[in-house]
């Protein structure tokens, strides 16, 4: 058994790549067949065992509950992932447990059916989407497919079997897929197997047998299925041809333009352009022109544009949507623009005159097209059912009763000119026109065709000889209805193209001035909060929603950094957020991605990864499905992404500045009292242990001189200490001014006294003006400040030479000077010594050290300026003119500040009387 | 001197300071009695009364300045803070709660010797009857006649610079703070008003310092109050 433990080297290596490949996409392979029943789960399992009897982790993560005997007894000892079990409409479903098989972490999944579609409370709607899922963590999938389930292919199966297959899924899926194993099987032996109750159990088998598993379709399956393996294998060898030999098989690189629009035979044209493009090996863009008329459209068929686009997007293609006046000129333009060499087009199958419409359409797009080559393809006969207008359906009642009263007054009007006062019947017709215009205006091209018609006949039974009736007595009349008729009906359509026209480009204003009121908003936003909240504001309004910002937490549950009111999240919907950021695609309601969610989660998605995800609760969930109220949604939310992430970034480096000078200031900090500290403690031991190793031996003078250098010593240590702690107290913002009412004159005579104690030999002249003004401060701080620059100039200057200080009042401050006759400062100097840890240059020339042990840490003069700053003055260095230096400091005087004189009642005799002195 | 020297007492809780104190205390033939603890401190200071005590306001089972309050309960005993820098609003909390004098850590043994002698003396002088006659160097005062004489020269004050004058000399060597002077100058009702102080101080040194930029007896204690200084400092 001890050999069993010790780990294998080769297993060891596997584990080793197999960790660093969760860095890296997992390998997908298809195990692809015509129909069920061919044996793909078969060898997929038979492959998979020989993959676990070599040592890989296998984990059986979905297999066909329907399973076959022979097929079972394959699956004994590999690892079966338990299935998740979902309650659907009463009944209990077996589903694929996605996050179970992300936590299991092997090295190799099977997920049968591909195709598969997920019970509604599952994260994604589709099965393509888990191992999608799967293969971006890492893991290798072993899957099974069959061709009637491919998007590209799905027309072709209706017509060829008469079955509309509902559950289809990307080509780009197959496509990108590392393998495709076709397991293949003769129609004969299929039906066979099937008959024998090896596929299905008997009483279904008849009815597949009747309904798909027919030789026909069979047979057409079949094909379908090499053919697609076929084209793989050829594009497989054109990639490696490519990356053998070093030139381009395809130096020119194609683009085709499908033209789509909302006919549902639109969807069969993407295909169609799909399966060509790939043929061609071009690339291809699907291309909607938005015209005055998508806002008559119904929602049906907007839906419907929006869908198409969609499936060009999945069918590998590009999409996009222009809007122009003139469908044709916007296609060319765009076409050339894009370099496009083929454009795509659906030919009208319908007779009438529509036809001779949409006929007029492609002359002209022959006709701009120069030489880019026009396909025109055939459309199915019975999807063309031309879009219907909105409004029909909206059309009611009201409108009618308006068209008819308008005659109606009309008629009366032209009744009376025409019968009463005699006027010409040229006016009458002016009058039922102007009656048409006014309708036109208001309502539907409808309602303003039959106000037309309604005219032309109240024209001919009120006017028209014979008077009230339908007959026309002179042919002429006749002319007068068709030219009536025409105007009324170009009216009708020019004033509502007009109106339609003006409503999109209203929409459209309103939507641009919304983003640019957004831009501008979160431009002068100043941190991620006030970016987050305007983002809401504006997403809320715009959609009249409920708006969240959802940000990642180290916790793993993304928090709700802001937003709307009265919105608040459970764990599901958190849980939506959470695979949102982690993966940077949009889910919940109206997406194909855990549709059950209350919200739609948008990725803010930044330029370096995604910051976050923004959370729409639809007030009105139908309206999301727009295509352009989605792009609307996303640039709201790239703008506010892009601000975000700039707030981040602007916000990050400030924190690794701030680090990196408080990293600076420690290592500083570290080295000067490392050596400053150390010097005298140096000297102290030293001294002590000397006094200790000579005992009585030692003379007397030689024992003074080392106790007094242990004194002096101490003493300096002890001032390095006291600096530091002041310095750091100032620095950690902890530095309480404890202000009183400072009387300057008072400071500075206390500050030189004591300094006359400590240094007699040095003359310290004082120079304070009358009346100075006084100031609000720390008392004790500021005192520290003139001790320190007294100090630092008794330090800095010869013992012959005096200190001064002097105090003069400004206009708002009073100005305190403290001067030497020093080795001076050098002009670049002047705003390093302020700097914590710098050090004049000159305080080793100065060889009388005896008498001024303290020598610095640098910092006496910073302790000034964090002091000074705290009471708001300024302090600055300079040289002194003469020679020395000087520092003149400004401390502020209180605007309210008045000069504090003693109230007569505390007092009698008032001080200052000649007569008391 | 005598025999009978001074009782202290060492209220401080580092074994290495109160060795020192002791030391230096013992050297000057003073009697001295230690206390590790606030608790200690107090039944010492029960059993054998002090005439001096020592007192570290940083003492691990009690806040100082309690101690402070409860030793002040128990009598007038001249009582020295030791404190570490940084404590400055302490040392005048402890000043107004009773404390005669501080000393800041680190110390020199010639600082603290010379502080304990003088609260020892001024604990004497006051033990005396009131004397019509105070003097501190060249200022001579006449309680009785309200005279006040410099270097033998009549010098005229106001009420109020007199009284502050009498209450710096009763309490000379010791620091008092500002409440304390406006207490005992304008009584309670001003004790806020500090400016007083420093302008009546500075009509005083006017008055009283030959000159009043490096002043000889009234001392600054820069956001603390004021100091009369001794005879033997001057």
């Amino acid at each position: 058994m001890h050999e069993n433990q010790r780990p294998d080297p080769d297993s060891l290596l596997r584990h080793a790549q197999h960790e660093e490949s969760s860095q890296r996409r997992g390998k997908l392979k298809i195990f692809f067949g015509a129909a069920a029943g061919v044996g793909k789960t078969y060898t997929m399992l038979e492959e998979a065992r020989r993959k676990a009897e070599a040592g890989v982790s296998v984990l059986v993560g979905y297999a066909e509950p329907h399973i076959r005997p022979e097929t079972e007894t394959l699956l004994l000892g590999l690892d079966i992932l338990p299935y998740k079990l979902v309650e659907h409409r009463g009944t209990i479903l077996k589903e694929f447990d996605l996050d179970a098989a992300l936590a299991a972490n092997p090295e190799l999944i099977l997920v049968d059916e591909l195709a598969h579609t997920n019970a509604p409370a599952m994260r994604h709607a589709k099965r393509w989407q888990d191992v999608a899922e799967l293969l971006s963590a890492g893991i290798d999938v072993y899957t099974t497919l069959n061709v009637q389930h491919l998007e590209s292919v799905n027309d072709i199966v209706e017509r060829a079997t008469g079955v509309k297959v509902r559950e289809t899924l990307p080509d780009s899926i197959f496509e990108t897929a590392t393998e495709v194993q076709l397991v293949d099987l003769p129609p004969e032996k299929l039906i066979e197997r099937l008959r024998d109750g090896k596929i299905y159990a008997r009483q279904r088998a008849d009815a597949a047998l009747h309904h798909f598993f027919t030789m026909g379709n069979l047979l057409a399956l079949r094909e379908l299925a090499l053919r697609q393996t076929a084209d793989r294998i050829n594009r497989d060898i054109d990639t490696f041809r490519q990356q053998h030999t070093q030139r381009d098989l395809s130096a020119v690189s194609q683009r085709v333009l499908v033209c789509v629009g909302p006919s549902p035979s639109s969807v069969n044209l993407v295909r169609t352009a799909a399966r060509m493009a790939a043929a061609w090996k071009a690339e291809w863009i699907a291309l909607y022109v938005e015209t005055s008329a998508h806002g008559r459209l119904s929602e049906a068929d907007r839906n419907r544009v929006a869908h198409t686009l969609d499936l060009a997007h999945q069918l590998g293609g590009q999409s996009v949507s222009l809007s122009g006046i003139r469908p044709e000129l916007e296609i060319i333009a765009y076409a050339k623009k894009r370099g496009v060499d083929r454009i795509l087009i659906g030919k009208p199958a319908t007779r009438g005159w529509r036809r001779w419409f949409r006929q007029s359409f492609i002359d002209s797009l022959i006709q701009q097209s120069g030489d880019i080559q026009l396909v025109l393809i055939r459309e199915d006969a019975d999807s063309t059912t031309a879009p219907r207008s909105a409004y029909k359906k909206e059309w009611h009642r009201r409108e009618w009763v308006i068209a008819l009263a308008v005659v109606a007054v009309n008629t009366a009007l032209g009744i009376g000119l025409y019968h009463g006062l005699g006027l010409s019947d040229i006016n009458v017709i002016m009058l039922y026109l102007l009656g048409v215009l006014w309708v036109s205006a208001r309502y539907s091209r409808t309602t303003g065709i039959v106000t037309t018609v309604l005219s032309v006949l109240a024209f001919d039974y009120t006017v028209v000889r014979p008077y009230y009736s339908f007959a026309v007595s002179d042919t002429q009349y006749l002319i007068t209805f068709g030219v009536m008729l025409l105007t009324g009906l170009v009216i009708s359509t020019l004033t509502t193209r007009l109106r339609d026209q003006e409503r999109l480009s209203r929409l459209r204003e309103q939507r641009t001035n919304a983003l640019l009121q957004l831009s501008r908003e979160l431009i002068l936003c100043s941190d991620q909060t006030a970016v987050m909240q305007t983002a809401v504001r504006h997403v809320g309004e715009f959609f009249d929603s409920g708006v969240g910002i959802l940000r990642p937490a180290p916790s793993g549950v993304p928090v709700l950094a802001c937003a709307s009111k009265g919105l608040t999240l459970d764990d599901k919907e958190l849980g939506v957020a959470d695979w949102v950021i982690r993966h940077g695609q949009r889910a919940g309601a109206t997406t194909n991605t855990l549709p059950s969610a209350k919200g739609l989660y948008l990725p803010l998605k930044g330029v370096l990864n995604t910051i976050g995800a923004l959370i729409l609760v639809p007030g009105d969930s139908a309206k999301l499905g727009y295509p352009d109220q989605m792009r609307t949604l996303e640039a709201f939310t790239a703008q506010t992404a892009v601000a975000m992430e700039r707030m981040i970034l602007s916000e990050e480096s400030q924190r690794i500045r701030e680090r990196t000078d408080l990293e600076l200031l420690r290592n500083t900090l570290l080295s000067a009292v490392s050596h400053d500290l150390r010097t005298p403690l140096a000297a102290i031991t030293g001294s002590a242990t000397s006094i200790l190793e000579a005992g009585h031996t030692m003379a007397t003078s030689m024992r003074n001189e080392l106790i007094t250098t242990i004194a002096a010593e101490s003493q300096r240590m002890e001032k390095l200490i006291e600096k530091l702690l002041e310095m750091t107290r100032l620095e950690s913002g902890k530095a309480i001014l404890h202000c009183d009412v400072v009387d300057i004159e008072e400071l500075i005579v206390a500050v030189a006294s004591r300094w006359r104690k400590v240094i007699a030999d040095r003359e310290i002249k004082l120079d304070v003006a009358d009346g100075l003004p006084e100031i609000s401060g720390d008392p004790i701080l500021l005192e520290q400040v003139l001790s320190n620059l007294l100090e630092n100039a008794v330090e800095h200057s010869q013992v012959q030479t005096p200190v001064e200080i002097q105090a003069r009042p400004t206009a708002s401050s009073v100005e305190i000077r403290v001067m030497d006759r020093g080795v001076g400062l050098a002009p670049e100097e002047m705003h390093r010594i302020f700097e914590k840890f710098y050090r004049g240059q000159s305080s080793d020339s100065n060889s009388d050290s005896e008498r001024r042990p303290i020598r610095g840490l640098g910092l006496g003069l910073a302790i000034c300026r964090a002091i000074v700053q705290l009471h708001k003055g300024q302090i600055i260095g300079r040289p002194r003119a003469g020679g020395g230096a000087e520092f003149i400091l400004h401390l502020p005087v209180a605007p309210t500040q008045t000069i504090h004189t003693i109230p007569a009642a505390l007092d009698p005799q008032a001080p200052g009387g000649s007569d008391d002195l | 001197m005598n025999a009978f020297k001074a009782l202290i007492l060492v209220i401080e809780d580092d074994p290495a300071i109160r060795r020192f104190l002791n030391i230096a205390l013992t050297g000057q033939q003073y009697r001295v009695q230690e206390a590790s603890t606030a608790e200690a401190g107090l039944r010492a200071f029960g059993l054998l009364p002090p005439d001096l005590v020592i007192l570290d306001l940083g003492l691990p089972d009690r806040e100082g300045i309690q101690v402070l309050q409860d030793l002040r309960r128990l009598s007038k005993v001249p009582i020295l803070i030791v404190s570490a820098r940084g404590h400055e609003r302490g040392k005048i909390d402890a000043l107004d709660a009773g404390a005669d004098d501080y000393l800041t850590k680190p110390f020199g043994v010639g600082e603290l010797l010379a502080r304990v002698r003088v609260a020892l003396r001024r604990a004497a002088a006051t033990a005396q009857p009131n004397s019509p006659n105070l003097s501190i160097g060249d200022i001579h005062v006449n309680q009785e006649a309200r005279t006040v004489t410099v270097g033998g020269n009549p010098v005229r004050l106001t009420p109020h610079e007199y009284r502050l004058l009498i209450v710096l000399m009763r309490n000379a060597g010791k620091v008092m703070t500002h409440q304390q002077l406006l207490k005992a100058v304008w009584g309670t009702a001003h004790v806020f008003e500090t400016h007083y102080v420093r302008v009546y101080m500075n009509q005083l040194r006017k008055k009283l310092e030959p000159e009043p930029s490096e002043p000889r007896y009234i001392m600054t204690e820069t956001g603390v109050g004021y100091r009369l200084n001794l005879p033997d400092e001057l």
